[in-house]
This record gives C-alpha cells, sequence and structure tokens, in this order.
C-alpha cells in the first residue's frame, strides 16, 4: 500500500466524518432538497467522465466517456434545479404573507 | 502549473460543497448556499478542462450538450409529488456514468493487464455499486412511479438466492483483485450487479421506499467514492463520503421512523402477504359526519393540528388544506401541520408538496416537535393518512407496526379523518383511531371533501 492510497483513504473517512456531522444538523424540513443536492453534487463523476470523454489514445474512451459525461450531466444540471426550484419554495409566514 | 490550477480548483469545489450542504440547516440560507455549491461544480469542471490528459473536445461538447438538453427539462419539469421518481431516476445516471469510467478504466488498462490489485479493488466496488445502483434506483423509479407493481414480489427462498448472488459476485470481485487481467469474472461481476440491482429492490413495497433511495443515494455517492480511488482524485472521494453518509444517515432515520431495521426493511417484505386484521375493531362502529357539522367545529375551534399524509398529495389537496387553514385563522384559531417523518415517498417529501402550496414553513412541525401539543388541540385534521395515526403502534404488541413512533393524534379532543373510504392503510392494517368515540369521519375524495367545508365555513 502506497502512501497515496493512505492519504486517500484518511480523506474519504476525515469527509465521511464531516458529512455525517453537517448532514445530521438538517433539518427534516429540509431533507428531501438535501437529497437531491447531495445527488447533484454526485454528479462531479463528471470530472472523472470529462478526462475519458477527452483521451486521445483510446477510441473507447472517447464513447464510453462521452456517454457518461452525458450522464453526470444530466444528474448535475437536473439536480441543481430541481434543489433550487425546492428551495425558493419554502417561504416564512410574513414573507408569504407580503407576497399576496 | 496546469496541475496546480486543476488542484486548486478542485480544493475550492470540496469546500463550496460543504458549505453548500451546510447552508441546508436553515431555509432562509439554503438557496444562496446551494448556489455556491453549483459555482463549486463549475469551477471543478472548468479546472478540469485544462488536465493535460485531455487532447480532443468534441467529445466532451458532445456529452455536455446531451445531458444538458435531457436535465435541464427533467428538472423544470418534474412535479413535486413526482419528486422522488427524479431523484431515483438521477441516482441512475451519476452511478451509470460512474460505472461507465470504472468500466473505460479497465478497457484502457489493457483489460486490466496494467491494473494493479489495488487499483482493481477500487474500480471493482465502483463498478459492482454503480451498476447496482443504475438498476436499483430504475426498479425504485418503476415503483414510485406505479410502471411496476408497488407490492413487494417475493417467491421463497428469495432471500437465500439473492445473498448467494451477492455472495458470487463479492466472490469475483475478490478474484479480479487477486488477477485484475480476467475478463471473464470482470463482465460476469458486472453483469451480476445489475441483477442484483433489480433483485434488490422486488420484494420491497411501495411504502418503503424512502429508505429505499435514500440508500441508493449513498450507493450512488460510494460509487463516485470508488471511483476517486480508482483515478486518484480527492474531490471524487470527498463527494462520494459526503453523500454516502448522507444517504446512510437518511435511511436509518427512515427506517427508525418505521421502527424497524435496516434490515428488516431490504429483507423484510413488509406487507408481503396481508397482516391480520387488527384487534377489536369488530362489532365497534364509525362516525360518519357531513361537511356541515364539521365547518362548525373547525370555524370555531383555537388550535387545530392538519396531519398530512401522502393520500394529500395523490388527491391535490394541498391546495384547499391551506385555503381552509387561512379561513380558521382568519376566524381567530391557529393551524399547525403535523409532518411524520415517513408522511410521502421520500424523507422530507411532505414539507416540500405543502411548501409549494404556500404553507410557510414556519407551521410545518416534525414529530418530536408537536407531539405534546396534541393535548391542547381541539381538532387533529387527519387528511389522507392513516398508519402514522393508529395507536395500535403503542398498544398492541401484536401490531405489525408496534412500536413505531406515531402521532399523538388520538390526544386531541376531537379527531376529524378525510377519507375515501375505510380500506386499510399501506401496512394493511385496521385503525383503532377511526372507531374512537372521539373521531368522526368524512368520507369521500380529500380535495373535494376540503372544498365543500371551505365553502361551508365561507357561508357561516
Amino acid at each position: 500500500m502506497n502512501a497515496m492510497v493512505v492519504i486517500q483513504l484518511y480523506v474519504f473517512v476525515l469527509a465521511g466524518f464531516v458529512g455525517y456531522q453537517v448532514i445530521s444538523r438538517v433539518p427534516p424540513l429540509l431533507h428531501t432538497p438535501l437529497m437531491s443536492a447531495t445527488n447533484a453534487i454526485s454528479g462531479i463523476s463528471l470530472v472523472g467522465s470529462l478526462v475519458a470523454a477527452g483521451s486521445g489514445d483510446h477510441r473507447i474512451s472517447n464513447i464510453l466517456g462521452c456517454l457518461a459525461v452525458a450522464c453526470a450531466m444530466i444528474n448535475v444540471v437536473g439536480g441543481f434545479i430541481i434543489t433550487d426550484r425546492m428551495l425558493k419554495l419554502f417561504k416564512r409566514a410574513d414573507k408569504s404573507a407580503e407576497a399576496k | 502549473m496546469r496541475d496546480l490550477f486543476t488542484q486548486g480548483t478542485y480544493f475550492a469545489a470540496s469546500i463550496f460543497f460543504i458549505l453548500g450542504l451546510r447552508s441546508l440547516t436553515h431555509p432562509d440560507r439554503a438557496r444562496a448556499g446551494m448556489n455556491q455549491a453549483a459555482i463549486g461544480m463549475l469551477l471543478a469542471v472548468i479546472g478540469t478542462l485544462f488536465v493535460q490528459e485531455i487532447v480532443t473536445y468534441q467529445w466532451i461538447v458532445a456529452g455536455i450538450i446531451i445531458g444538458t438538453v435531457i436535465g435541464v427539462p427533467l428538472g423544470t419539469r418534474v412535479k413535486m409529488t413526482g419528486m422522488p421518481q427524479v431523484v431515483a431516476i438521477s441516482h441512475a445516471f451519476g452511478a451509470l456514468a460512474a460505472t461507465l469510467v470504472g468500466v473505460n478504466e479497465w478497457i484502457i488498462h489493457d483489460f486490466g493487464a496494467q491494473v494493479s490489485s489495488g487499483t482493481m479493488a477500487a474500480l471493482g466496488f465502483e463498478t459492482l455499486f454503480g451498476a447496482l445502483t443504475v438498476t436499483g434506483s430504475v426498479m425504485a423509479w418503476g415503483k414510485l412511479q406505479e410502471v411496476l407493481p408497488g407490492k413487494p414480489i417475493t417467491w421463497p427462498g428469495q432471500n437465500v438466492m439473492n445473498l448467494s448472488l451477492l455472495a458470487g459476485t463479492v466472490g469475483l470481485f475478490g478474484w479480479l483483485v487477486w488477477n485484475p487481467a480476467n475478463p471473464l469474472a470482470f463482465w460476469l461481476m458486472l453483469g451480476l450487479s445489475f441483477c442484483i440491482g433489480i433483485l434488490m429492490v422486488l420484494p420491497i413495497g411501495g411504502a418503503d421506499m424512502p429508505v429505499v433511495v435514500s440508500l441508493l443515494n449513498s450507493y450512488a455517492g460510494l460509487a463516485a467514492a470508488a471511483t476517486g480511488f480508482a483515478i486518484g482524485n480527492n474531490v471524487l472521494i470527498i463527494t462520494g463520503a459526503l453523500n454516502g453518509a448522507s444517504g446512510f444517515l437518511l435511511s436509518m432515520l427512515m427506517s427508525k421512523a418505521m421502527n424497524r431495521s435496516l434490515t428488516n426493511v431490504l429483507f423484510g417484505a413488509f406487507g408481503g402477504t396481508p397482516a391480520a386484521v387488527g384487534s377489536g375493531t369488530e362489532g365497534l362502529s364509525v362516525r360518519a359526519t357531513s361537511a356541515e357539522d364539521v365547518a362548525v367545529q373547525l370555524a370555531y375551534a383555537q388550535h387545530v393540528i392538519v396531519i398530512p399524509g401522502y393520500g394529500l398529495a395523490v388527491a391535490q389537496a394541498q391546495h384547499v388544506v391551506r385555503e381552509l387553514a387561512e379561513l380558521i385563522e382568519k376566524k381567530g384559531g391557529e393551524v399547525k401541520y403535523a409532518i411524520h417523518p415517513v408522511a410521502g415517498r421520500m424523507p422530507g417529501h411532505m414539507n416540500v408538496i405543502l411548501a409549494e402550496a404556500n404553507v410557510p414553513y414556519d407551521r410545518l412541525y416534525d414529530m418530536d416537535e408537536i407531539n405534546d401539543q396534541f393535548d391542547q388541540c381541539d381538532v387533529a385534521l387527519v387528511v389522507g393518512a392513516n398508519d402514522v395515526v393508529n395507536p395500535a403502534a403503542r398498544t398492541d404488541p401484536s401490531s405489525p407496526i408496534f412500536g413505531m413512533p406515531i402521532l399523538n393524534a388520538d390526544r386531541a379532543r376531537s379527531i376529524l379523518v378525510l377519507k375515501r373510504g375505510m380500506s386499510a392503510g399501506f401496512a394493511g392494517i385496521e385503525n383503532e383511531l377511526f372507531y374512537d368515540p372521539k373521531t368522526a369521519m368524512l368520507f369521500g375524495d380529500a380535495k373535494a371533501s376540503l372544498t365543500k367545508l371551505v365553502a361551508e365555513i365561507k357561508a357561516l
């Protein structure tokens, strides 16, 4: 096991703890937006897909990468739009009274 | 230099993501925080485009265009009631991306011949979790969309079969780590993982979908983290870990709200056989009421707690409920909404549905916040909910839902239940609350009944 993998494991475990701490403070009120938000940011696999799609060595990488970019992009774009649409809906009593 | 720039954007993206999730602790800050997260994503993408390995851009552009063309309508057209389906299908796409990257990594390294055992462990994990999340999410989508039967599909020996398939897949995974250049094992593992995703969700009923969707969220995260390990990318590892933790936490919360262990939800096939009809409801009669009678009662109530269930969303009655609540408030009463954690089809779903109907979020109360207030409540108005107010969960050890935390509707001074008919809830259990002398039943479509109530109160 090389040093790189060890560092990656540290990053993984620590990020998991941070995630657990941050997310356990999210009120049930916002659990659905939370889910679509984590869904949107998990579209970060876009990063790996981009590298594959832009590879100059293998045609197969281009094709699989292109598909992966499309899928991840659906995830990112759809996820962020949905999250924003939901969060827009949550209003306080006084504010929704003003809106009328 | 280029590499430093790319790493910088990844670092920034990781921070923005964590801050974005942190902002979700409060509805007022949440939107700004998520915009930050979106900027983080954009930065990471721009940073990646400068990576040296990328030499051609036409495939990237094609992928981005296809993804945007599908993703934008997916995001803008979905109704709030259909949210769980879209989240499920979105998981499927994310996981498919991770799976494709994993398969590609394995292929271009000479079909595993140039892959070290360590990298193979990450790649195998990525394709295994990715593939089962893809089919599992599609199945969950099918059940939620009611394309597939919502009832659990079971057969004898199912758990044994699924577990041996899983064991076989894990065995292939182990074989691959030992010898990565093994195409047979690789493709077989991939195929089996797809099958497991399907078989895993088949025996789980529609009512348990909140747990399944959360769990798939977690799996999608783990697949992304494994991608990060395989290609040595920290932002993927961090995001995957965040996502994995969040999905896991939510599925635990959901299981707890149903008083069942995660294992029981996954392998228990709840409701597969109709549960024994509840105790002691035979010979009892329900008190049916009319909109006129109830209108008077509601109009002069001081303290009303609305208990919405998924039936409310199905009947599209959320707007009428809000109208009714405003009328009661105008007459001097106070209206609160009691939200059970598993009301709706995914965690927090009911809150979104009510928020869409312009119910202010400070009127929405979690079960723990409001359960003590039922004693002072004049009317508990149950709309489209059933199992979450069934006192059998507290009193009847033989009931399948015994021990499940419920909303204390039975402690209110009077209870009004809006219901289509006397059918049992998701769990297939009789509800004693309906036979309580304090309870009045208003039968009919929830939306029609509420509209009638609104008209009656206005006429008072």
